[in-house]
């Protein structure tokens, strides 16, 4: 491997993966950056959640490299990598019924015996803030709504403090303010240094947050690049065989992406 | 919670010692526990007989109960978190019923080669595998799913139950008897070398499993998420799995099965205390112990002058809790999922 990159977070290379015969992904190539917010987005099973495994660590690439800050990302340790990435998955649940306030304090586990936990508090309490989950501190995690054990969840992610963040789907089960708030802490995180991927299905929130966009599409990238570069009419038509219209949002100048949908009966 | 279980667990302890056939009084209790630590007291007592009965029958009796509760206890909440599902325990999945068919081998075919270990290594071996097939066999995708699990149970239980009837059937006289007290279990006869072996053995496993608890603790998350959170999750759950065998096959080894209590004791901690693990083994082992001091002086004073099988106490109370826990389960999960 050529001299490393500080500004790059994590690479993937020419990677494929497969499970049980089926090929999930195909020569797929990503940079993650630092100070960035990548939005992976993609048809449903076009692989981006196995991507973001992958990121995270959790599958190796049947051929193909990872690598972290670059080194393989299968010699860290799972405490070294704890400490360099947090991921939020798509289902949250719980086996016992721990309080959201304890599952939050999870998120600060890596860091118990090093320097970092005298910040605990300070980064419990700020991501407890940024997540509006202040209120739902002492009650059961089990009990929670669905988007309210996604912000919680997202919060113990928050409170892990690592300069990457993995978020698959953050803002599935979130009402609108929510998800908004969810994808300007991403960004805030990205501009104060952090490497931020993203898994979305909501083309425009894509759109309006990301600073690059990656489309996936049958376990291949299709696209990489700027919202406004890869979000456009064909490819989005060719890739989810919907017809769409991008329209232009007034404040941001970012691209807004709408079905086509004829006139409604 | 903790307080009221010590307070139990003490006077338990002293009412096992003072009743029975013959009945000694509080004062001689305390009086030669003292002597023997070396207090002189005037309530030391002077009859050899109290004494006797006390240091010889009484006691090894007691402290066998108390360290077989805390040690099956500590294996119910470690099987609990390792498989992510409060319904599982060593009795009901049948790492109970594994653990006694290894020792039930041991000694209708006469080894010794581990000297008095050999049937407590048995009953390790034994457990270890049933735990092992459960674990195999139940686990998928990193979830447990209930059906699944007590299914495992009921094929193990059955498979154990039957080899216990062929050792059984080979045994002689003698070893049939030791077989049948395995089944329903009585801490009756317990000895000092065997105390000493479950003290051991119970102590260092348990001091293991709480290095663990806040790994279990993240374990509730789910395997992905423990292991973002720096988690080894399988090296983990294996060390979890042996730890399990050989605090359920210890106790099985020289009390028989005991089934329940590793389902009841941390269910009522975590009703009282919450989940988090390093709260839940210390007052585990503290309920465990009680719950069995007390158990085991039931079951020899209920009916006078006879020894009732301390396993069919339990099961008598946990039976109907299980049930109930099933219940509450599927209300909950509304249905098998």
């Amino acid at each position: 491997m050529t001299e490393h990159d500080p500004r790059l977070a994590l690479r993937v290379a020419n990677a494929t993966y497969g499970i049980g015969g089926a090929t999930i992904l195909t020569d797929v190539s990503i940079d993650v950056q630092y100070g960035r917010l990548l939005a992976l987005v993609g048809p449903n099973g076009a692989g981006k959640s196995t991507l973001l495994g992958i990121l995270a660590g959790d599958a190796e690439p049947t051929s193909g490299d990872v690598t972290l800050q670059g080194r393989s990302l299968g010699s860290w340790s799972p405490k070294e990598r704890a400490r360099r990435r947090a991921v939020l998955l798509q289902s949250n649940q719980l086996v016992f019924p721990f309080t959201a306030q304890q599952v939050v304090e999870m998120g600060r586990a890596p860091w118990i015996g090093t320097e970092e936990s005298a910040g605990d508090e300070r980064a419990i309490a700020r991501a407890v803030t940024v997540t509006d989950s202040d209120h739902l501190m002492q009650r059961a995690f089990p009990t929670l709504s669905g988007g309210e054990k996604a912000r919680v969840s997202l919060a113990r992610v928050l409170a892990q403090e690592t300069p990457i963040v993995l978020l698959d789907e953050p803002t599935a089960a979130l009402d609108l303010r929510h998800q908004e708030d969810v994808l300007r802490t991403a960004r805030e995180s990205a501009r104060s240094g952090a490497a931020v991927v993203v898994v979305l299905h909501d083309l425009s929130l894509a759109a309006a947050y990301a600073d690059e966009v990656t489309m996936l599409d049958g376990g291949r990238v299709v696209s990489g690049g700027s919202p406004a570069e890869v979000l456009t009419a064909e490819r989005i038509e060719a890739v989810y065989g919907l017809a769409v219209r991008i329209l232009r949002d007034d404040d941001t100048g970012r691209p807004i992406v709408v079905p086509r949908r004829g006139a409604v009966v | 919670m903790i307080a009221v279980s010590t307070v139990l667990l003490l006077v338990g302890i002293v009412l096992s010692a003072t009743l029975g056939q013959l009945p000694i009084s509080t004062q001689d209790v305390i009086g030669s526990v003292l002597r023997a630590v070396g207090v002189g007291t005037p309530w030391a007592p002077s009859d050899d007989l109290i004494e006797q009965t006390l240091w010889q029958i009484r006691f090894p009796r007691v402290v066998m109960s108390l360290l077989v509760g805390a040690t099956l206890a500590i294996a119910g909440a470690v099987m609990q978190a390792v498989f992510g599902n409060p319904l599982a325990e060593p009795g009901v999945v049948g790492v109970s019923s594994g653990a006694a068919l290894g020792a039930a081998a041991a000694i209708t075919f006469g080894l010794s080669f581990l000297g008095g270990w050999t049937i407590a290594a048995f009953a390790f071996l034994g457990g270890l595998v049933a735990t092992l097939l459960v674990y195999g066999t139940a686990r998928a995708q990193g979830r447990t799913e209930t059906v699944t699990l007590l299914l495992t149970g009921v094929a193990i239980n059955a498979f154990a139950g039957a080899g216990l009837a062929l050792i059984t059937f080979l045994g002689d006289t003698q070893s049939r008897e030791q077989i049948v007290f395995w089944q329903l279990g009585s801490i009756n006869g317990s000895r000092w070398n065997e105390v000493v072996i479950v003290c051991v053995v119970g102590l260092c496993a348990t001091a293991i499993v709480v290095s663990f608890a806040r790994r279990y603790d993240l374990l509730a998350l789910g395997d992905r998420t423990a292991s973002h959170l720096g988690v080894k999750v399988e090296r983990l759950r294996i060390a979890s799995v042996v730890l399990v065998a050989l605090l359920t096959g210890v106790g099985v080894a020289f009390v028989g099965i005991i089934s329940f209590v590793g389902l009841v004791v941390p269910h009522l901690v975590r009703m009282l205390l919450g989940p988090a693990h390093r709260m839940l083994f210390a007052a585990s082992i503290l309920g465990g112990a009680a719950l069995l001091v007390w158990a085991d002086l039931l079951a020899r004073t209920l009916v006078p002058a006879s020894d009732l099988p301390i396993g069919m106490l339990t099961a008598l109370v946990g039976g109907p809790f299980f049930y109930w826990l099933i219940r509450r389960n599927r209300r909950q999960s509304g249905g098998w999922a």
